[in-house]
C-alpha cells in the first residue's frame, strides 16, 4: 500500500505543478493546444522515468559534492535522446513544441525529483515516484490546455502525435464568440492563476470546514 | 539601426519573460522585494551575457568542425553551471549581504530556462556573433526591468485587500498576465 502512495502523492498532493508549482515555464507555454500538453506530458515521463531510474542506480557512487553537475549531465544526455527522437518519429509535434523540447533540462521537475527523491530512494520507489509525478504534470497541462483551447478557439481537437493529418477528434462549440487572448501568454498567465484560486479557495473551505468541526 | 531594433524588439517586443515563459520561477520567487529582483537581474544579466559569446563560440568553432553538434546540450548546461558557480563565488567573497538573501535561488541561476534558453535561440536563429551578444544583453535587460516592476507591483499587492482564495501565488500569476497585455500592446506599435 505504501508504494501506491509514492505513486499517488504525485498526482494530487504534491501535484508539481499546481502544488509545488515547478517546470512553470514549460507548462504555459506548450499548453495552447490539447496534442502539444499529450505529447510534452509524454516527454516529461520518459525523460523523468529515465533520470529517476538511472540516479537512483548511481545514487551511492556519485560523490556528494559535485552530485549536481552529474544529475544534470545526466539529465541532459536523455533529454537530447528524447529530442532526436521526437525529431524522427513526430516531426510536426517536435516543431510546434520548439525549443521548449531542450529546455527540459532546466525543468525543475526533473532535477528537483532527482534530488530530492531518486538520490535517497531505491529504484522502484524512485520509478513508481518518477511515475506519478511525470502523469502529475501531464494532467496539469492537460486542464491548462483544455481551457485555453476551449476559451481560446472555441473548440477542442487532438491529432495523432505521430501522423498530424490523423485527427483523433475535432469539435467546435463557440469559435464565433472564441477570445483569442486566451491563446495568447497573457491567456496561459490568467489560466494558471485562476485555476490556482480555485484550488486554494477549497483548500481555504476544507480548513473552515475543520476549524468548524472543531468548534463543535 | 537593425542591432537597435533587434535589441528594442528582444528588451520589450519579444521580452522572454512574458512572451516566451522563460525564467517565471526566479519571477515568482524572488520578486518579493525590489532590491532582491535588482540584484537577482544584475547576476542573470553577468551569466546570460558570458554565457551567450562563450557557447555560440563553442557551437561554431568546436562542435560544427567536429561535427559533434549532438553535445550542445551538454555543452550549454556545463558552461552555464560553471559560470553560476563562478558568480556565486565572487558574491560570497566581496558581498556576504547579497549572497546571504538571494539565497538558494542563485544556484538555481542554472535551471534558469531564460539563460539555456538565449543560448538555443542564438543557434536556432542564426545570429552572427555580434548579434547573439546583443541578444545576450537585451534579454537579460528585458528580464530585470520585468522582474523589477513586478516586485514593485507585488510590494503594494501585499498591503491590498485581495479575495482569500486569490492571495499569494494566484493574484501574482494574474498580475503576470495584465503585464503580458501591455507587452503585447507594445507589439502592436512597432
Amino acid at each position: 500500500m505504501k508504494k501506491f502512495d509514492i505513486f499517488k502523492k504525485g498526482l494530487f498532493a504534491e501535484n508539481p505543478i499546481f502544488v509545488l508549482l515547478l517546470g512553470l515555464c514549460s507548462s504555459l507555454a506548450i499548453t495552447t493546444s490539447l496534442t502539444n500538453a499529450i505529447g510534452m506530458g509524454m516527454a516529461v515521463i520518459c525523460v523523468l522515468l529515465m533520470s529517476n531510474f538511472i540516479i537512483s542506480l548511481l545514487r551511492k557512487i556519485i560523490p556528494n559534492e559535485i552530485r549536481i553537475p552529474v544529475f544534470i549531465v545526466i539529465i541532459a544526455t536523455l533529454v537530447k535522446c528524447v529530442q532526436m527522437i521526437m525529431n524522427a518519429y513526430t516531426p510536426e509535434l517536435y516543431e510546434s513544441l520548439g525549443v521548449f523540447i531542450p529546455l527540459i533540462v532546466v525543468n525543475c521537475i526533473i532535477l528537483g525529483r532527482a534530488e530530492s527523491f531518486a538520490s535517497k530512494n531505491g529504484v522502484l520507489d524512485s520509478i513508481l515516484d518518477a511515475l506519478g509525478m511525470g502523469l502529475g504534470y501531464t494532467l496539469a497541462v492537460v486542464i491548462i490546455s483544455f481551457f485555453r483551447e476551449l476559451i481560446g478557439t472555441g473548440g477542442l481537437s487532438l491529432y495523432n502525435p505521430f501522423d498530424a493529418s490523423q485527427v483523433i477528434f475535432q469539435v467546435s462549440f463557440f469559435s464565433d464568440y472564441a477570445i483569442s487572448l486566451f491563446t495568447q501568454p497573457a491567456g496561459a498567465f490568467m489560466t494558471l492563476g485562476t485555476i490556482l484560486a480555485f484550488i486554494q479557495f477549497l483548500k481555504v473551505r476544507k480548513a473552515n470546514k475543520a476549524k468548524k468541526a472543531e468548534v463543535k | 539601426m537593425e542591432l537597435v531594433s533587434l535589441f528594442v524588439g528582444l528588451t520589450f517586443v519579444n521580452n522572454v519573460v512574458l512572451s516566451k515563459f522563460y525564467a517565471i520561477c526566479p519571477l515568482l520567487g524572488v520578486s518579493k522585494k525590489p532590491k532582491n529582483a535588482l540584484n537577482m537581474g544584475y547576476a542573470v544579466t553577468f551569466v546570460i551575457f558570458l554565457a551567450s559569446i562563450i557557447t555560440y563560440l563553442l557551437y561554431y568553432y568546436v562542435l560544427t568542425p567536429l561535427e559533434i553538434t549532438y553535445l550542445d546540450l551538454i555543452t550549454f548546461i556545463l558552461v552555464i553551471a560553471s559560470l553560476v558557480q563562478f558568480v556565486e563565488m565572487f558574491l560570497k567573497k566581496t558581498s556576504p549581504e547579497i549572497y546571504k538573501s538571494m539565497g538558494v535561488y542563485l544556484p538555481l541561476i542554472t535551471t534558469n530556462c531564460a539563460v539555456l534558453g538565449v543560448a538555443l535561440d542564438n543557434i536556432s536563429a542564426g545570429y552572427t556573433l555580434i548579434e547573439a551578444m546583443v541578444a545576450g544583453l537585451a534579454v537579460p535587460i528585458g528580464f530585470t526591468i520585468v522582474i523589477y516592476v513586478f516586485a514593485t507591483i507585488r510590494e503594494r499587492l501585499d498591503i491590498a485587500s485581495v479575495p482569500e482564495s486569490f492571495k499569494g501565488t494566484p493574484i501574482a500569476l494574474i498580475t503576470a498576465g495584465i503585464m503580458a497585455c501591455a507587452i503585447a500592446g507594445i507589439a502592436g506599435l512597432v
